[in-house]
């Protein structure tokens, strides 16, 4: 693992100076920037039972879409394209350093720009004066969530990336499989047809992957292991198939 | 990490190499001694870049040993890539880094002491004429530029083996120069392996060239050996005038081998150029100068001819094509 630092800070720099990281971070901002002002404007007019913390983690998803392959659709489909992965992997690292370089790269990323936007809560505890606003549970819990379902999520950006030498190709591969995890649990949680006694299991296997569901805890202060547990294997399972994905274009390339 | 000191720094054998059943690579076998530069040959699609990338560990092979530095590529692949710089072919380099961000880059990936990199990157850009570039940005060099930071990046970690895939394509001539001066000064020090398609490249800075063709070496020695090897013949040319009706027999009394290959026609002053050949290496130019003067002929030039190392190569490929045209059972896969 000494060569992990090293990656890491070369992958932070080039997202540093890459357009696409700006895009994201003026499309994220503006986009919940949005949200957080729509929220206040409902807050001002009439009393409401939610704290706006809570509201406003509800539409985490929607950044999360276009952001994750933003940040990540470059990683490994880049370096396979240029060929660099070539000179890459003839000096003395591994593929494991090389992919968790890379993923470590984007993840923090993704932190900074969501800890940035804390500065909305610090705008509105300074000029609102208004303390049950600002209940700090909801926002705690939030952030919480943001970052452990931010491992899973630039994990799946990661392995999208490995997949493809073409960074477009990546990023919709990417969307695409996020639209599926986040959305697409939702919408099966309300499916009929999962009624049946026989998908007994399969109901209760997307029951336990509702990412919705698990915000909501998470903003509510409760932090089931089992939830972390569903991130955590989810990062490492991608992960693995980053790694995996990355040796097996070696070997028929 | 233990270092035993073997005279060979690549040893090949019986290397095989498959894709989808195609033999890319089909039972090459060779070995280079520390501190010689061999020059890799071949037409295109001969196995060139499938063969280096095997000997870097970025491919794994389908059967056969490799060992660089004594250390076998497929079970130590980390202490061999410690021991050797490669250049990809086509050189490929990230765009948007500055030259010396992406030696220091490369520089702490292959392990240079944080200490020393500094001065070695100032060395290498010393090396390779590349202090004017070294805070630009390498997507907007020049090709050669590009190729030479290619290089620098190579040499960086002073590794005992290089190994190069065609870095002089794309260069212009004063360029090639350079490059072919700063290969040669690596000679001794390090074992450098190129692979080109300019012949005479390979001919001014090679030790040894090895010659493939579909997957199989089909000659390798030094170029003299190899022009002995694969030619086979000598060739003279002599312009002369008088009767040349005698030639024949007077060459025959030099060396029975010796015979008239063509004759061109004859000048405003009389004179003709004679083309001669043989199978007998030694040189005969002074035999044919004595036997030709001595016949009262008038002689204006006598030169032997020097074979470049395109024809051998041109030879020792078309022989390599015909082995297989005549056997299509085997091997060939194009």
């Amino acid at each position: 693992m000494r060569h992990f630092f090293t990656i890491l800070g070369h992958e932070v720099r080039m997202l540093l100076v890459s357009p696409s990281t700006y895009i994201a971070a003026v499309a994220f901002f503006l986009l919940m920037g949005f949200t957080f002002t729509t929220i206040l404007e409902q807050y001002s007019t009439a009393p409401q039972d939610l704290s706006p913390a809570s509201v406003f983690f509800n539409y985490y998803w929607f950044p999360v879409i276009f952001m994750v392959p933003l940040l990540t659709m470059k990683c490994l489909a880049e370096e396979r394209r240029l060929g660099t992965i070539e000179t890459l992997l003839t000096s003395p690292v591994t593929t494991v350093e090389v992919v968790l370089g890379k993923y470590a790269a984007a993840y923090l990323l993704y932190l900074i720009f969501w800890a940035s936007s804390s500065g909305f809560f610090y705008i509105l505890r300074r000029f609102a004066g208004d303390a049950h606003l600002i209940d700090p549970g909801p926002i705690l819990g939030g952030y919480l969530f943001i970052t452990v379902s931010g491992l899973f999520f630039i994990a799946i950006g990661v392995f999208a990336s490995s997949l493809s030498r073409n960074q477009s190709v990546a990023g919709i591969i990417c969307v695409v499989l996020l639209v599926g995890i986040i959305l697409g649990g939702q919408y099966l949680a309300n499916a009929p047809w999962l009624d049946r006694e026989a998908l007994l299991p399969l109901k209760e296997a997307v029951a336990y992957a509702q990412i919705a569901q698990h915000r909501e805890d998470f903003t509510r202060g409760v932090v089931d292991m089992r939830e972390l547990l569903f991130y955590l294997s989810g990062t490492v399972l991608a992960l693995i198939f980053s790694i995996l994905s990355v040796e097996a274009k070696l070997l028929h390339s | 990490m233990n270092t035993t000191p073997t005279e060979q720094a690549i040893e090949v054998s019986h290397l095989v190499k498959s894709y989808a059943g195609v033999k890319a690579v089909n039972d090459i076998s060779f070995t280079v001694p520390r501190g010689e530069i061999i020059g890799f040959l071949g037409p295109n699609g001969a196995g060139k870049s499938t063969t280096m990338r095997i000997l870097t560990g970025y491919l794994p092979a389908t059967s056969g040993q490799v060992s660089i530095c004594g250390f076998p590529v497929a079970s130590e692949a980390d202490a061999v890539k410690r021991r050797v710089g490669y250049m990809p072919e086509n050189n490929p380099l990230p765009d948007e880094m500055r030259v010396s961000e992406y030696l220091y880059f490369r520089g702490r990936l292959k392990e240079v002491p944080r200490r020393k990199l500094g001065s070695r990157i100032d060395e290498v850009l010393e090396l390779c004429d590349l202090k004017r570039v070294r805070h630009k940005i390498i997507g907007k060099l020049s090709k050669g530029f590009r190729q030479r930071v290619g290089i620098a990046e190579s040499v960086l970690a002073e590794p005992p083996v290089i190994i190069m895939d065609e870095p002089t394509i794309g260069l212009d001539p004063h360029q090639i120069l350079i490059v072919r001066d700063l290969i040669a000064s690596l000679r001794g020090r390090m074992t450098v392996l190129i692979s080109s398609h300019i012949l005479p490249e390979i001919e001014m800075t090679c030790d040894r060239v090895l010659i493939i063709n579909q997957g199989r070496i089909v000659a390798q020695g030094t170029p003299a050996d190899l022009r002995r090897e694969v030619l086979g013949k000598s060739a003279y040319e002599i312009e002369a005038a008088g009767d040349l009706g005698a030639l024949p027999f007077l060459l025959g009394s030099i060396d029975p081998g010796l015979s008239v290959a063509s004759e061109g026609p004859a000048d405003a002053l009389g004179f003709r150029t004679i083309r001669l050949t043989t199978l007998n290496l030694d040189d005969a130019g002074e035999a044919i100068l004595r036997a030709c003067l001595s016949e009262g002929l008038r002689v204006r030039a006598l030169s032997r001819e020097h074979p470049t190392l395109e024809d051998v190569f041109l030879a020792a490929t078309r022989r390599s094509w015909d082995a297989v045209a005549e056997d299509p059972s085997k091997g060939g896969s194009k």
